[in-house]
C-alpha cells in the first residue's frame, strides 16, 4: 500500500509529469495516425457521394467497387452566385490550385474564399464558400444524369455533412446522405439510416415557379412533396430541412442548376423575367420562416 | 496475493462487473445491436482496462492520495484517445458506429473499478491480468447479448444471415424491440438470473424481510 501523501511540490511534479507524459504520447499518436485517418475520411465521403447517388450497395460492394465507381463521376467547381463552371485558369485566379483537394467547408474559413451569410443564413453555415465542388455522372450524350451536391448546415450539436443527388431534369431527389454529423445517435443519429433516407428517393424539390417546395415536416403530419421528419429529434430533422432548402435555394445551388438546365435546353422553371431573382429568395425565406419557426432563431 | 489463473478467471463468472457488480450497463446497452460493434468494444475496453491498470499500478506508489483519481482519470483518457485514433486509421466504420461509445469508456465504471480497486494496492502484472479478466467478465455479457439481440433482432450473427428474415423472401420476422436499448435491459437481466441459478452464492441477501399479510389486509378493509 502506497503510504499517504501530503507533499504539495510532490503533488503538483508528478501532476505535471503525468500531464506531460500523456500529452507526448496522445499527440505523437495523433500526429502519426493522420494521415491514414484523412485517407480514410476522404474514401468514406466517395462512398457516400455513391450512396446519395443509388450507386451503392452496403453489403457487398467493397473499396475497390468505390474507387471504380466513383470514376463516372466529374468533379466540377462552380461559382456559386452565377453558377458557371470554373476552368482551369480560372481556378487558379480564384486560389485553387487543385480541384480535387479543394474542399468547399474549409474554405468557409478562408475570408478571400468565402463571404460572411450574416442574418440570411437558415442553415446555420455562418460563412458561405464562393465557390463549392459537384459531382457529375453525364449519359452517352453528354448530357447530365445526375448531379451529385454537397450540403451542410446546423442540426442540434454540430455541423451536418452530406451530399444530395439530382436526377437528370435537375429537379427530381435522387438520394441524400449524410457523411459527418454530431447527432444524438438513436434519435437524431437516424438521419443516416438508410429507412429515413429513403424517403426523400423521387421528391421533386421546386414547385412550378422555381421555388424550394421541399424540407421536412414535423413527424407524422405528411405533406406532398415533403419528408416526414424524426420524432424526437425535432431539431435534427429541422436543421436537415433548413440546410436542404437553403443550398436548393437562390443562396445555394439554384444558380448552378438554372445554368446547367440552359445548357441542357430545358425550360428554366419559374425563369420568364429578370424580377424572379431576387423575388422567389423572398417567398421561400418567408416560407421557410412560416413552416419552420424557429428558422433564424438561435435555438434555446 | 491471489495466484494469477483467479486474477484472470474470477471475473468472468465468479465476479462478474455486470453480472455482479452491475457496472458498465451504459455502454452494454448500447454497443449490443451489432456483434462487430460489441466484439471491438469489448476489445477495446479489455486492452483500455488492462492497460491502464498496468500503468496505474507502476508508478502507485508515487500517486498522491490527494488526486489520485484525476490520476487514473488521466491515464485512462489518454489510452482511450489511443484506441479511439487507432480505430479511425484502421477501422472507419467501425469507429463510426461505435461513435461516442469509445470515448465513453473512459466514463466506464469498471475501468476506474478496477484502477482504484486493486491496481492501486497490486503490483503491475497481477494488475495486468486483472484488467484483461474483468474485459473478458464485461465481453461475455456484452457478446451474450449482443448474439440475442442480433440474432433475433435482425437474423443475422457477425453480418451473416442466419435467419432469412421476411422482407428476403425468407420464413423470420425480425423483432425489432431486440434493437432497441430496453431489450438489453432485459437480456442482461436474463444473463444474471443464468448465472445466480448455476451460481447460488452470488444471490445476495434480501435488504428487507417481507412481513406476513397482516389480518385487517386479510380482510380486505383499507382504514
Amino acid at each position: 500500500m502506497s503510504k499517504p501523501k501530503s507533499n504539495n511540490a510532490k503533488t503538483i511534479s508528478v501532476a505535471l509529469t503525468l500531464c506531460l507524459v500523456c500529452s507526448v504520447l496522445v499527440s505523437a499518436v495523433a500526429v502519426g495516425l493522420k494521415p491514414s485517418q484523412i485517407e480514410n475520411a476522404r474514401l468514406d465521403r466517395n462512398k457516400n457521394i455513391l450512396v446519395a447517388a443509388g450507386m451503392y450497395d452496403a453489403e457487398s460492394d467493397t473499396a475497390s467497387d468505390v474507387a471504380e465507381r466513383f470514376k463516372d463521376f466529374e468533379v466540377k467547381i462552380i461559382d456559386l452566385n452565377n453558377g458557371n463552371y470554373l476552368d482551369d485558369d480560372a481556378l487558379k485566379a480564384a486560389g485553387i490550385p487543385d480541384r480535387n483537394a479543394y474542399d468547399a467547408s474549409q474554405a468557409t474559413k478562408n475570408q478571400a474564399l468565402s463571404e460572411d451569410l450574416g442574418d440570411n443564413d437558415p442553415a446555420g453555415i455562418g460563412r458561405k464558400p464562393k465557390y463549392a465542388k459537384v459531382y457529375v455522372k453525364s449519359d452517352d450524350a453528354g448530357q447530365p444524369e445526375m448531379v451529385v451536391l454537397p450540403i451542410q448546415g446546423y442540426g442540434l450539436w454540430g455541423t451536418i455533412y452530406g451530399f444530395l443527388t439530382l436526377e437528370s431534369d435537375l429537379n427530381t431527389i435522387k438520394g441524400i446522405s449524410f457523411y459527418e454529423h454530431k447527432e444524438t445517435p438513436g434519435l437524431g443519429a437516424r438521419i443516416e439510416e438508410p429507412e429515413w433516407r429513403a424517403q426523400w428517393s423521387g421528391i421533386e424539390s421546386y414547385d412550378e415557379n422555381g421555388n424550394v417546395a421541399t424540407g421536412v415536416t414535423k413527424a407524422g403530419t405528411p405533406k406532398e412533396n415533403w419528408v416526414d421528419g424524426i420524432s424526437g429529434a425535432t431539431l435534427t430533422s429541422r436543421g436537415v430541412s433548413n440546410m436542404v432548402q437553403f443550398w436548393l435555394g437562390e443562396q445555394g445551388y439554384k444558380p448552378y442548376l438554372d445554368t446547367l438546365r440552359e445548357q441542357s435546353g430545358q425550360p428554366v422553371e419559374g425563369a420568364d423575367t429578370q424580377a424572379h431573382q431576387t423575388k422567389p429568395a423572398a417567398q421561400s425565406n418567408t416560407e421557410l420562416a412560416a413552416t419552420l419557426p424557429v428558422a433564424n432563431g438561435k435555438e434555446a | 496475493m491471489a495466484d494469477t489463473k483467479s486474477i484472470l478467471t474470477t471475473p468472468i463468472f465468479d465476479n462478474n462487473p455486470i453480472a455482479l457488480q452491475i457496472l458498465g450497463i451504459c455502454s452494454a446497452l448500447a454497443v449490443t445491436t451489432s456483434m462487430s460493434n460489441a466484439m471491438v468494444m469489448c476489445v477495446a475496453l479489455t486492452l483500455v482496462t488492462a492497460f491502464s491498470s498496468f500503468f496505474i499500478s507502476i508508478i502507485r506508489k508515487q500517486i498522491p492520495s490527494s488526486i489520485r483519481i484525476i490520476v487514473q482519470m488521466t491515464i485512462i483518457a489518454s489510452l482511450v484517445i489511443l484506441v479511439d485514433q487507432v480505430l479511425k486509421a484502421v477501422a472507419y466504420d467501425v469507429s463510426k458506429g461505435l461513435s461516442v461509445f469509445v470515448g465513453l469508456i473512459i466514463t466506464n465504471c469498471i475501468v476506474m473499478g478496477r484502477a482504484e480497486a486493486f491496481a492501486m494496492s497490486n503490483p503491475p502484472v497481477p494488475s495486468f491480468l486483472d484488467g484483461i479478466g474483468n474485459g473478458l467478465g464485461y465481453s461475455a455479457v456484452l457478446l451474450f447479448v449482443a448474439t440475442i439481440r442480433e440474432l433475433l433482432g435482425a437474423g443475422t450473427w457477425f453480418g451473416m444471415t442466419i435467419l432469412q428474415p421476411v422482407t428476403d423472401g425468407g420464413w423470420y420476422i425480425p423483432n425489432g424491440l431486440l434493437l432497441l436499448p430496453p431489450s438489453a435491459f432485459f437480456i442482461i437481466g436474463l444473463f444474471i438470473a443464468i448465472v445466480r441459478i448455476w451460481k447460488p452464492e452470488q444471490v445476495e441477501e434480501a435488504e428487507f424481510v417481507m412481513k406476513p399479510q397482516s389480518k385487517g389486509m386479510a380482510h380486505g378493509g383499507g382504514h
